[in-house]
């Protein structure tokens, strides 16, 4: 038996859409940290860097008991006559994006940070709205921030492992990512094809830090 | 100087409020035309006052109007962004994501949608600025005082009402502060638009400003145009130890043979070493108060080419020895008004008084305006 190309794929499409969705929840909300005034938004900055700490299991368990019959998931699942979102694709999607929302919104939340008021102060003597300038100055001087942001987002979702397992059990096709696969691999003693997909885990990590690290230095040389 | 015609009073500005330890109580009208210095020492609160007057600095209580078009009165508060100013700051502030172009044209292309009028082209800032060759540079690959010369244009390509300029030069090392301000008086003389200048270095404002606002300590303490100013023995212009007097000028003629010009003042006819551009050409003098000596009778022989009729308006003493004496140019004391530093012991045995008719020996007259380089010949 060779690689488990099913779990290849499904790894990266929940990868692309975890990271997709991250990026539009985590650059507003980064934004907020970093301009905003209001004294309790360091709580929410606590809120959301608490997967960095907390062991996957328990994020999982919780989302378990969130998405499952009892919690506002199974409701929601009522619609269409389901019962529980728990052990479905998009399951997987919420918890990677919570397990994930930290590394996004950091880097992105540093990258507005380092801008400083000044740009700001600029933009508006130039007639500029402060939402035309966070998409004419501010996005564009963020940009190493907001690569950083998405390389992080996508290799973590595709590298984590506990959250899944809590939520996504290892349904082929549907939840069973790379993570869980080679898991399951080491677990029924095939050593050989758990060899070659660890490689691939492997490489892709290593290539993938690499281009980014390659990629901010020239955004940075550029940007100056 | 321009001459000014009717007193156009097209600014009011009022802010109060503190800022941590320090109190703001600023009060000042000045024209809207040409430019108005506000000069003080660092700490004073001119660059607060500009900053308030820009909106992005707000106090609850403040007022500000430019030709009868209220930006804030109280909590009624005009944003920033809907404000037609253009600004400047210390630092070029350039975005580094765009090149010459593409910075000039973002303030402009918002300004135009939002309505107003194009009296300034780009075009005409780029040569006026000589900023031709830099438009496809990015940012990173200018010298300072070429970023800061963009950064003037942007403003500029605004369509301002108002330009505010905070400190523009400070940041500059001398070589770039001398290039760029032939461009500001340039600007002055000729699109520039009514313009505050924030200043701690009298050369400058010399140099550029027609009215000056003087502030300290959070407070305005006088405000009128710039020559006034300086000869008022009560403020603080007159009392420093190079205390002196800007004066406008025309050039009269050019004597080839001894290589001097001859310029005419409110009052006097003065004589400067050097060709200061051709006749009708008008320039800025400066006269410091230590190099104008007084005679009871008109001088003779002498190597000092100026001694001119003057009588004396007031003395007023500077420490124990010297007296900073104010003279009216003209005899008949009806023209341009000049500083004179002496001894308090010349003072008491010349047995000067306010009124007296005298000579006024100047010793020296410096040209503040260089002739801009397509005047010359």
């Amino acid at each position: 038996m060779g690689i488990d190309w099913q779990s290849v794929w499904l790894t990266l499409e929940l990868a692309t859409v975890t990271t997709a969705i991250l990026l539009v929840i985590g650059t507003p909300l980064a934004w907020w940290l970093a301009r905003s005034r209001a004294r309790w938004k360091e709580v929410v900055a606590a809120l959301v860097a608490l997967p960095l700490v907390l062991p996957p299991t328990v994020l999982g368990f919780y989302l378990l008991i969130m998405l499952g019959p009892w919690g506002p998931g199974g409701w929601i699942a009522g619609f269409w006559g389901g019962r529980t979102l728990a052990f479905t694709f998009q399951a997987l999607v919420i918890a990677s994006v919570f397990a994930s929302l930290p590394f996004v919104v950091q880097p992105i939340r540093n990258a507005f940070e380092a801008i400083g008021e000044r740009p700001f102060e600029v933009t508006a003597t130039l007639r500029a709205t402060p939402f035309d300038a966070f998409w004419t100055v501010a996005l564009p001087l963020a940009r190493p921030g907001l690569l950083t942001a998405t390389v992080l987002g996508f290799a973590h979702t595709v590298g984590e492992f506990g959250v899944v397992l809590m939520i996504g059990g290892a349904i082929p096709g549907q939840t069973k990512v790379m993570s869980i696969a080679i898991y399951d691999l080491v677990e029924t003693m095939q050593w050989r094809v758990a060899h070659l997909m660890a490689a691939l885990m492997l490489g892709f990590s290593f290539l993938v830090i690499l281009a980014m690290m390659v990629l901010e230095k020239r955004m940075r040389r550029i940007g100056r | 100087m321009r001459d000014t015609g009717p007193p156009v009073s097209g600014i009011r500005a009022r802010f109060r409020g503190t800022l941590g330890a320090f109190a703001l109580d600023a009060e000042f009208e000045a024209p809207a035309q040409g430019v108005t210095a506000l000069f003080g020492p660092s700490g004073c609160g001119k660059t607060t006052v500009l900053r308030a007057i820009a909106g992005l600095r707000r106090f609850d209580d403040g007022f500000f109007e430019l030709g009868g078009e209220i930006w804030q009165d109280g909590p009624a508060f005009r944003p920033v962004h809907r404000r037609p100013i253009g600004y400047v700051f210390q630092e070029p502030s350039l975005f580094p994501h765009l090149d010459v172009r593409r910075n000039l044209d973002y303030g402009r292309r918002r300004a135009l949608k939002a309505g107003a009028r194009e009296t300034i082209r780009f075009d005409e800032v780029v040569d006026l600025l000589g900023l031709g060759r830099l438009l496809a540079r990015a940012p990173a690959n200018l010298s300072g005082g070429e970023r800061q010369r963009v950064a003037l244009g942007r403003a500029l390509l605004t369509q301002p009402r108002l330009l505010l300029m905070d400190e523009p030069l400070s940041a500059l090392d001398r070589f770039a502060k001398e290039e760029i301000l032939p461009y500001l008086e340039r600007l002055r003389d000729t699109i520039g638009p009514p313009t505050l200048y924030v200043s701690h270095d009298i050369t400058e404002v010399e140099r550029l400003a027609d009215h000056i606002v003087l502030m300290a300590e959070g407070r305005v303490t006088a405000v009128g145009p710039l020559a006034e100013a300086q000869a008022r023995p009560d403020l603080p212009l007159a009392r420093m130890p190079e205390a002196s007097v800007t004066l406008a000028a025309e050039v009269l003629a050019h004597d080839p043979g001894y290589d001097l010009t001859t310029l005419v003042v409110r009052g006097a006819r003065l004589i400067a070493p050097g060709r200061f551009g051709p006749p009708g050409s008008h320039r800025r003098l400066r006269i410091t108060g230590a190099d104008v000596a007084l005679a009871r009778e008109p001088p003779g022989a002498s190597s000092i080419l100026n001694s001119v009729p003057a009588r004396i308006v007031e003395g007023s003493p500077h420490g124990r020895g010297m007296v900073t004496v104010v003279l009216a140019l003209g005899p008949d004391g009806a023209g341009a008004r000049i500083l004179a530093r002496i001894t308090r012991r010349s003072w008491d045995e010349l047995g000067f008084g306010p009124g007296q008719p005298i000579f006024a020996q100047i010793k020296g007259v410096a040209l503040i305006s260089l002739p801009h380089p397509d005047e010359e010949g």
